[in-house]
Formats: structure tokens, sequence, C-alpha cells
């Protein structure tokens, strides 16, 4: 057990720092000049519509995409060099229904990062899996095979297999996404426990109360429209810049309604 | 009895056609696992016929075939990869261009050679009942990288066939294991073209391991069935051929084919019985 105490002993420096950073594909700039820090134990979320620059900017995150300009420190290091501490939920996931995996297969893969290619995993690591998919309500779906499980139970043992991990800074690509009202639930708490325990999570969702929640939060729109705490910079103007509609939000911002389109047309949908 | 075993006590050539058989069922089970499950049978195609090229040169320098088929898979490797990365191309059509490409130019090559006809059916669709003991041994070697390869790298495929990115985000190179995957797909594709020919490789790739994944629930346990199908597909094949005197390499994989079809329907009945029963329950 001791290594895994190693493992998760939080360090004090900054989780994430971008100063100036400029994200995008083949050179070509997506977003420029992005600039924040996200400390220990604190939660960034990223929000816009589709195509304004949020997985460009987790992708880059983890290493998957080289920055084109500007400095990115992650844990202290360069994106991409540390994979033990970063863990990464991916927006898509390819596994599909033919591949012939349980459950509990899938988990176990958040543990490879920290073994290689033929380190043996420990008891220590059946703890991590068993505790990452209790604590996703789907320890009961182990022996299951992935391709006999809903959308929404996929997407849960996806979020184990990250919970899995145990890393220091946990990189979500709308981890909510095909999951209902009580799964949502089952995940907020998973994310404020691995808070708790000083792991940094930065998401990319289109929850606005998710999004308000977090310690910060950014929007994108192929620039930065915002960036603070969430009840500071989700407001009717940063959303209507951000998604070039009017959205109201009512005095306990639990409820949003959407009255008006930019250009004024009138929108039917209301809460 | 006889009728199943004789042939292959009583006839050396058979006996070792056999051997290279189920060595060649080993490595395409375990191969044709990863083509199957990455959706690269694309590729894996591409590369039974690119290795043609490699081949006729060296049966027209005189020299073995299996270093012309290397040389024709890096080259068909290194093709794509220079396509895909200057131009924006997607691999599919880097793979189709030189697919096409150099099975013509195999052909082309061959066809200056006296015994085109001969040569090109050879490659084509193998001589498992020539097959001669450094042939066997050299299958016995390159089965035996195949699995010590796959057994090393089984967390990065496993991580690549679940998500590339999730492979390259947990410190596997997805670029150096994807084309360690290649090099170990080329490696079947060569060491099986005497024995099933260029063309019917593809088979052995494709039929036992699709047929794994209908019944595995575990790529271990798939990779398993996927060489056991590959093998029953072998000794029937050849039953077959010398029983009705018909072309033994065809008959190996038309015996394969037949043998996913047979399991398709086995497990479409048993999906149909378990609907039907959930459905009495139900009621």
């Amino acid at each position: 057990m001791n290594n895994i105490s190693e493992e998760i002993m939080v360090k004090t420096e900054l989780a994430v720092t971008a100063m100036g950073l400029d994200i995008g594909y083949q050179g070509e700039p997506v977003v420029q000049n992005i600039n924040f820090t996200v400390e220990k134990g604190q939660s960034l979320a990223l929000m816009g519509v589709n195509g304004s620059g949020k997985s460009t900017l987790l992708k880059t995150l983890i290493g998957l995409l080289p920055a084109i300009k500007g400095e990115l420190r992650i844990e202290g290091k360069g994106a991409g060099q540390s994979p033990r501490q970063i863990a990464y939920l991916s927006q898509f996931h390819t596994s599909g229904f033919i591949l012939p995996l349980r459950a509990i297969d899938v988990v176990r893969m958040g543990r490879f990062a920290n073994h290689g290619l033929l380190g043996k995993m420990t008891g220590a690591d059946e703890d991590l899996i068993e505790l990452a998919m209790k604590n996703m309500r789907v320890w009961d779906l182990a022996d299951k095979s992935l391709s006999s499980l809903s959308g929404g139970q996929q997407q849960r043992v996806h979020i184990a297999q990250v919970l899995a991990r145990h890393a220091n800074l946990l990189i979500l690509d709308e981890p909510t996404s095909g999951l209902d009202a009580g799964a949502r639930e089952i995940y907020q708490e998973a994310i404020r426990n691995e808070l708790c325990r000083g792991a940094s999570v930065i998401t990319a969702t289109h929850d606005i109360q998710e999004a308000m929640d977090c310690d910060q939060a950014m929007l994108l729109a192929r620039k930065v429209i915002a960036i603070g705490p969430g009840k500071d910079v989700i407001t009717a103007q940063s959303l209507l810049e951000t998604f070039g509609i009017v959205i109201t939000l009512n005095q306990q911002n639990l409820g949003i309604a959407v009255v008006e389109r930019e250009h004024g047309h009138d929108s039917p949908c209301h809460d | 009895m006889n009728l199943f075993v004789d042939p292959f006590l009583s006839n050396i050539f058979l006996l070792r056609a056999l051997i290279a058989g189920i060595l060649v069922s080993i490595s395409c089970g375990i191969v044709g696992t990863f083509i199957v499950l990455r959706g690269l049978a694309f590729i894996g195609d591409a590369l039974g016929h690119g290795v043609l090229p490699g081949i006729a040169v060296a049966i027209l320098l005189g020299i073995p075939g299996i270093i012309g088929a290397s040389l024709g898979a890096v080259v068909m490797i290194g093709g794509i990869s220079l396509i895909t990365r200057k131009s924006r191309l997607s691999s599919d059509t880097a793979i189709g261009l030189l697919f096409v490409g150099m099975l013509a130019l195999g052909v082309v090559i061959v066809s200056r050679s006296n015994t085109f006809t001969g040569d090109i059916v050879r490659v084509l669709f193998g001589e498992i009942l020539g097959i001669d003991n450094q042939a066997i041994l050299l299958q016995a070697v390159a089965t035996l990288v195949i699995g010590v390869t796959a057994v090393i790298c089984a967390r990065p495929f496993l991580l690549l066939c679940f998500n590339p990115e999730q492979a390259q985000v947990s410190g596997f190179s997805s670029t150096l294991y994807h084309n360690i995957m290649l090099a170990m797909i080329a490696v079947a594709v060569i060491i099986s073209f005497q024995t099933v020919g260029t063309m019917l490789v593809f088979g052995m790739l494709l039929a036992p391991a699709g047929a794994g994944a209908l019944i595995a629930r575990r790529i271990e346990v798939m990779m398993i069935w996927a060489a056991l199908i590959g093998m029953l597909s072998v000794y029937t094949g050849l039953l077959v051929s010398y029983h009705f005197n018909f072309a033994a390499g065809s008959s190996i994989v038309l015996m394969a084919t037949l043998i996913f079809f047979g399991v398709l329907v086995v497990k479409n009945i048993q999906l149909f019985r378990n609907r039907l029963t959930e459905k009495v329950n139900h009621e």
C-alpha cells in the first residue's frame, strides 16, 4: 500500500499553468492567448458550443496535440510528460460493441499507466479498481460484458476507469453525456471525493449548473470569452457571447430559460 | 478413423502441411484478433497483396520469396505512413492506392517470368503441399516472435483496441505500438504466403478471428478460439482436399469461412432463444 500512498501524496505546486497559450491543429490556431491556472484540489469547467475549442484545449493539456505557442505546465512538467499523474476521459469511446471486454477489464486498464509494459498488478491496484467501481455503482456489473451494458452504464464504467487511475489531475470531456439524473449525482459525488483528496479536475461540459459548481469556469467561442469563479463569469451576457442565444438564469441559478436568439428571433423554449 | 488420420500418417507432405497450417493458425489467430478489433481488415488485405512485387522480384532473381515478401511489406507500410503524413489523405486512400499499385507491379514483374501462370497461382494461392522442413522451422520462429510480442505488448495493444488516445495518455506511444501491430500483421502475412498464398491468407486472418469475436467475452479467449478454429480449418481443409482432390489452400480458407458462418448461425439461434425465453418469463 506504500506505493499507492506515495502516489497520492499531494504536491504543493499548481496543477496546471497556461500562459499565452495558442491551441489548434497543424499550426492553425483554434483559440489564442489562453491564460489560466488550476490549483491542487480545484476544479475548472470549460463551456462553449461544439467546435469552440474545448476538446482541443483538453487534448493539448494531455499532450495529444502540441501547443502552437505559449507555455503550458502540467504537474510541473510539459504536457504529456507525466502520464501517471493524469487521467483522461475522452468524449467518444471507440470500444463500441465488438470489443470482448468485461466491465472490470475496462476499469483495470486505468492502472496500466502505473505499471508500464510488464509491471505486476498488486492487491492495492485491485482495491483501487473495486473502490472506483463501487463509487460509480458498477461493481455489481463487473463481470458483465461491456457490450451488454446500456450507454449510461458504459459511461459510468468509463468514468470508473478514470477514478481507478488515482491521478492528481482528471481531464474529462463531457463526462455526464448519456447519464440520467441519478447517475449524474453519483458522478458528482465521486468528483467531490476526488477534489477532497487533493486531485484537480478539468471538465468540458454543456451543463451550466455543473459549470457553476466548479471553482472556475472558462467560456470559449474560439476565443476566451470569460474565466473566473463559475458564479461570477456565467452571466446572461457571457452566455450570449458564448452560445449566441440569450439564456436567463433564475435567482437560485437552478433553471435556465432560452428566451431569445441573438438576432431577435423568438424561441419557443421555456423552462 | 482411418479416413481422418491415415492420410497424415501415410503422407509426409500432408503431415508437413498440417504442422505448417497449425503454425499459421496460431500466428493468424493472434494477429487476426487485433485486425478484427481495430478494424484493420483493409490494411491486412493490402499487405497480403503489397508483398507480391517483392515475391515476384525474388522469383526472378532466384532468392527466397520470404526475403522479397519482407521488403514488399516494408515498402507498403512505409508508403502508407509517408502518404498519410505528407498529405491530408486518409489512411484508407493511402492503403487503397498502394494496394492496387503494388499488386499491378507484382503482376507486371511476374509476367517477365517464363512460368508466369504457375508462379502467380503459387504466390496467390500458396503451395502448402510442397512445404519443406526449413519453411516449417521459419514459420515456428515467426509464430514464436508474434506470440512473445503479443504477450509483451498486451497492455498497449489492449488500450489501442479500446481507444488509441487512452494508450497515448497512459504513457504508451500509440504510433509506436500501432507500427508494431502492423509489423506483426506483415510477419503473419509473409510466413503464411507459402501455405495459403497472399490472396487466401486474408481469409485465415479474418474468418477464425471473426468467429472468435462472436464467441469470446475476453480478448485472450478470442485469440485462443481464433487459433483453434484456424487449426480445425487446416485439418478439415486438408482432409477434404486429400479425399476430393481439391486445391489445398483454398479448401482450408473455405472451411474457415464455413465455420465462421456456422458460428454466426448458432449464435443467432442462441440469441433468438434467449429473447424468446425472456419474453415468456416476462409474460
